[in-house]
């Protein structure tokens, strides 16, 4: 049994009360709204305003046209490009996986197992990740060595596990796995009287896959894929311990704070506001997803 | 079909080799990295110098503290907020859900920087003391457990006749906290402790915000380790895996083999 805790917007509507004013029972989510004011909501409010005023004070939309500059524009493109990279690479890699397990006909076992280690993958991000990958692919790192042992000096070569491609690399380490536990449930929630009632009716594997499988799976890959996207824009301590020198968003934010490099806080501001649009479009189009893929899963 | 299930077994060989290669080499390069051209034999000596060394003992116990006290903390708010909307105030809960999601709009990164920037000055200047940005700290760790853990307690009570409990509780003479702790926290154990362990491993491991509120803990201390030292980091990484792995372990044996899927954000 595989039981998927994502966010979603409940569709059963609260019973109407019409008329009826609002009542004490309001003041019982006071602790809760009065926390999320003080520690989400007016921090990013501080952030959104400073982003609409100059340092001295005055309303401007400056910041947001001063984003066109081309290492901020830079950072977007590269950030936006890792996104969609490990997002599809890792979606598509960790369908073909859950499905080799649930329905390609591997020992059950192998089943039980995949599941297990992507959870623990889709949770080893960060600082270590970044480690391991030093360790795998860095100067002295196993794969480095052991290919150097054949005649291939991958030091000599284009590729260093510090930059782009690299952080690729890792970040794939928590995306595959994770698309691994979303759509394990959503491939074995295809019923196999679909599959059996299509091919009484003469359909091929083809037909099954591009009339039945597809169409019914596909709002939950697009979603899935879309909170990878959002997964990696969003990630900073993979990167910063990875690679400190890379320019993305996150990492120019860091900079951001550690030293002003834009030389205008209030730019600063501007730039995380794009970065929560990005991740606000991402929510969005992610829980429009999930409500379509939601009518397949009675 | 013979083909197609050799097929199956590459793809499934593909990601077992990404999996654990990454974790084989940090093995051995916390050996020492004898594979290295003119290495010497492989020893556990990183091990040794990592567990001798306070710092490694510090800032993990440091982050353990805030783990257990950032679990009371997300607990102690959303499970009664949950409970309440869906007992009296069923219209709050597009409102909550929608407050409960945002982390996922509002990245660590972004978090932090409008937790400095409103915490450095005004009123509450928390990030001026220790505890100040303890304080912080915990409460950004909270923040982030809004999404996994409201839906956690929400999907608990769902399965739970929160009615009638409540109702026959109170006929009894209960008062509200005797409610909440004797009565409703009893059912949602299962849901509690998976979030829990969740929790501990995602805050255990946290470099973003810990670094920017300068607090000694477990991720920054093993940032810096990885610039400072050889085949420490190595051995660190390897003991962080293991503590996942616990976490992990302890969650599907409290689900009794059910896996729950919880996206817990970008790190």
């Amino acid at each position: 049994m595989t039981d998927v805790a994502l966010p979603t917007i409940s569709q059963d509507a609260p019973p109407a009360r019409p008329g009826r004013r609002i009542s004490w029972s309001w003041l019982g989510l006071l602790p809760f709204l009065i926390f999320a004011a003080a520690f989400l909501i007016i921090p990013t409010f501080y952030l959104v305003n400073g982003s609409f005023h100059t340092e001295s004070g005055a309303f401007t939309l400056q910041n947001y046209s001063d984003l066109g500059q081309p290492t901020i524009i830079e950072a977007f493109r590269a950030s936006i490009e890792i996104s969609v990279v490990t997002a599809v690479i890792g979606g598509v890699f960790g369908f073909l996986l859950a499905y080799a397990v649930i329905r390609g006909g591997l020992p059950g076992i192998l089943g039980a197992a995949l599941m297990t280690f992507s959870g623990v993958a889709s949770n080893f991000a960060g600082v270590p990740l970044a480690l391991a990958f030093t360790f795998t692919l860095g100067a002295t790192g196993l794969i480095t060595v052991l290919l150097q042992q054949v005649g291939i000096d991958i030091t000599q070569s284009d590729f260093t596990i510090f930059s782009k491609v690299g952080l690729e690399i890792a970040y794939l380490y928590f995306q595959f796995p994770l698309m691994v536990l979303i759509m394990a449930p959503a491939i074995a929630g295809l019923k196999t009287e679909w599959r059996e009632a299509s091919e009484n009716m003469g359909a091929s594997t083809y037909q099954y896959w591009r009339h039945i499988a597809l169409p019914i799976l596909t709002p939950t890959l697009l979603g899935t894929m879309i909170l990878l996207f959002g997964n990696a824009f969003g990630a900073q301590a993979t990167a910063y311990t990875l690679t400190g020198e890379i320019n993305i968003v996150t990492l120019l934010i860091t900079r951001q704070i550690n030293g002003d490099v834009l030389n205008n806080i209030n730019l600063g501001y501007a730039v995380a506001m794009g970065m929560v649009g990005v991740m606000g479009i991402t929510i969005l189009a992610y829980l429009w997803l999930q409500r379509r893929a939601a009518r397949w899963q009675r | 079909m013979k083909g197609t299930r050799l097929a199956w077994w590459v793809v499934f060989i593909i990601g077992a080799l990404y999996f654990f290669v990454p974790l084989i080499a940090t093995f051995i390069y916390s050996l020492g990295n004898p594979i290295a051209p003119g290495a010497p034999p492989p020893t556990i000596d990183a091990y040794g110098s990592v567990l001798d060394s306070s710092q490694f003992w510090e800032s993990l116990g440091y982050s353990f503290v805030i783990g257990i006290i950032t679990i009371i903390v997300s607990i102690g708010l959303l499970m009664p907020t949950a409970y309440w909307v869906r007992l009296r105030v069923p219209r709050a809960r597009p409102l909550i859900e929608f407050i409960t999601l945002l982390p996922f709009v509002i990245p660590p990164i972004i978090l932090v920087f409008g937790l400095i920037q409103t915490f450095s000055h005004g009123p509450l200047p928390l990030t001026h003391t220790d505890m100040g940005s303890n304080i912080l700290l915990v409460a950004a760790y909270t923040v982030l457990s809004f999404p996994y853990m409201y839906r956690a307690v929400d999907t608990g009570l769902q399965a739970t006749d929160i009615r009638s409990l409540t109702e026959a509780a109170q006929s009894l003479g209960a008062g509200w906290t005797r409610i909440i702790l004797r009565v409703i926290l009893p059912n949602l154990r299962v849901a509690l402790l998976s979030g829990a362990f969740l929790t501990l491993a995602i805050v255990i491991g946290e470099f973003t915000i810990a670094s920017f509120l300068a607090r000694p803990a477990f991720g920054p201390y093993l940032n810096l380790l990885g610039t400072t030292a050889a085949y420490e980091p190595a051995a660190v990484t390897i003991i962080s895996f293991g503590l996942t792995w616990l976490a992990m372990i302890m969650i599907a044996f409290i689900g009794r083999g059910r896996t729950r899927v919880a996206v817990t954000g970008a790190r």
